[in-house]
């Protein structure tokens, strides 16, 4: 089981802040993940709308896509960020 | 006991996220104490109305990476200016206009330094640490979350 977390409005698309799941075999990288959350329904794919905008982070570090996942514990998807 | 430098920078840096407000004075006093300090540069950023409309801004985070993250961005900077302190405080939670956000203070030996420390960490702030913000509207709405800006991006990468 991996955690996932979710922030700002691809929290509120998604409809939660967390949620564990179980990764699918062909899911390895980042992309992977994503290509499977809009499989599961209308608000992950409103979320995921536009892959290229959306930042990563496995456990707490910034990622590009194209990262494996390999053991992480938690997973971040969160839009650019607009703090300061 | 014996006080490595490691231990030293460790102290000389201070990251807070935290909900309450920020004193300015009394975190400039807190640098004072970790050297012969010379100048300090001080950046307050504070919540606009947006030509009236706005009645809070909600600044979410990601605990623990937001503090990680600036953590990061002050140690870089303190290893690259050759700064004697540094403090960064992020507020979240909902702040009104004219509340602050955000504050920076790097100490040095000369005003340079101390100048470009808070200005890098400003910069690298606002695109690496993980926050967020949502408008609040003054006729009970919510408004929309704030786009991040190429501005922000080019600001960062002069730097470079």
């Amino acid at each position: 089981m991996v955690k996932l977390v979710y922030f700002a409005w691809v929290r509120e698309r998604i409809g939660k802040s967390q949620e564990e799941i179980e990764l699918p075999e062909n899911v390895v990288t980042i992309a992977d993940l994503i290509a499977h959350l809009c499989t599961i329904d209308d608000g992950y794919a409103a979320a995921f709308t536009e892959p290229q905008v959306i930042r990563a982070a496995l456990d707490k570090t910034h990622v590009l896509h194209d990262e494996a996942i390999g053991n992480a514990n938690e997973i971040a998807f969160f839009p650019p960020m607009t703090g300061g | 006991m014996n006080v490595t430098n490691q231990d030293h920078k460790n102290l000389a840096i201070r990251v807070q996220i935290q909900a309450e407000d920020f004193d300015l004075e009394s975190e400039i006093n807190h640098l004072k104490q970790f050297g012969d300090i010379g100048g300090v540069a001080s950046f307050t950023g504070l919540c606009r109305d947006e030509g009236g409309q706005l009645s809070a801004l909600e600044l979410e985070h990601y605990p623990g990476m937001a503090e990680a993250q600036i953590s990061q961005i002050c140690h870089e900077a303190f290893d690259k200016f050759d700064l004697i302190s540094i403090t960064a405080i992020h507020r979240y939670g909902k702040i009104a206009p004219g509340e602050n956000i955000v504050l920076v203070i790097a100490a040095s030996t000369h005003r340079q330094a101390a100048f470009d420390g808070a200005n890098f960490v400003m910069d690298f702030l606002k695109t690496d640490a993980p926050f967020w913000k949502k408008e609040h509207l003054k006729d009970g709405t919510s408004g929309e979350w704030v786009d991040a800006k190429d501005k922000d991006d080019a600001a960062k990468d002069k730097w470079r």
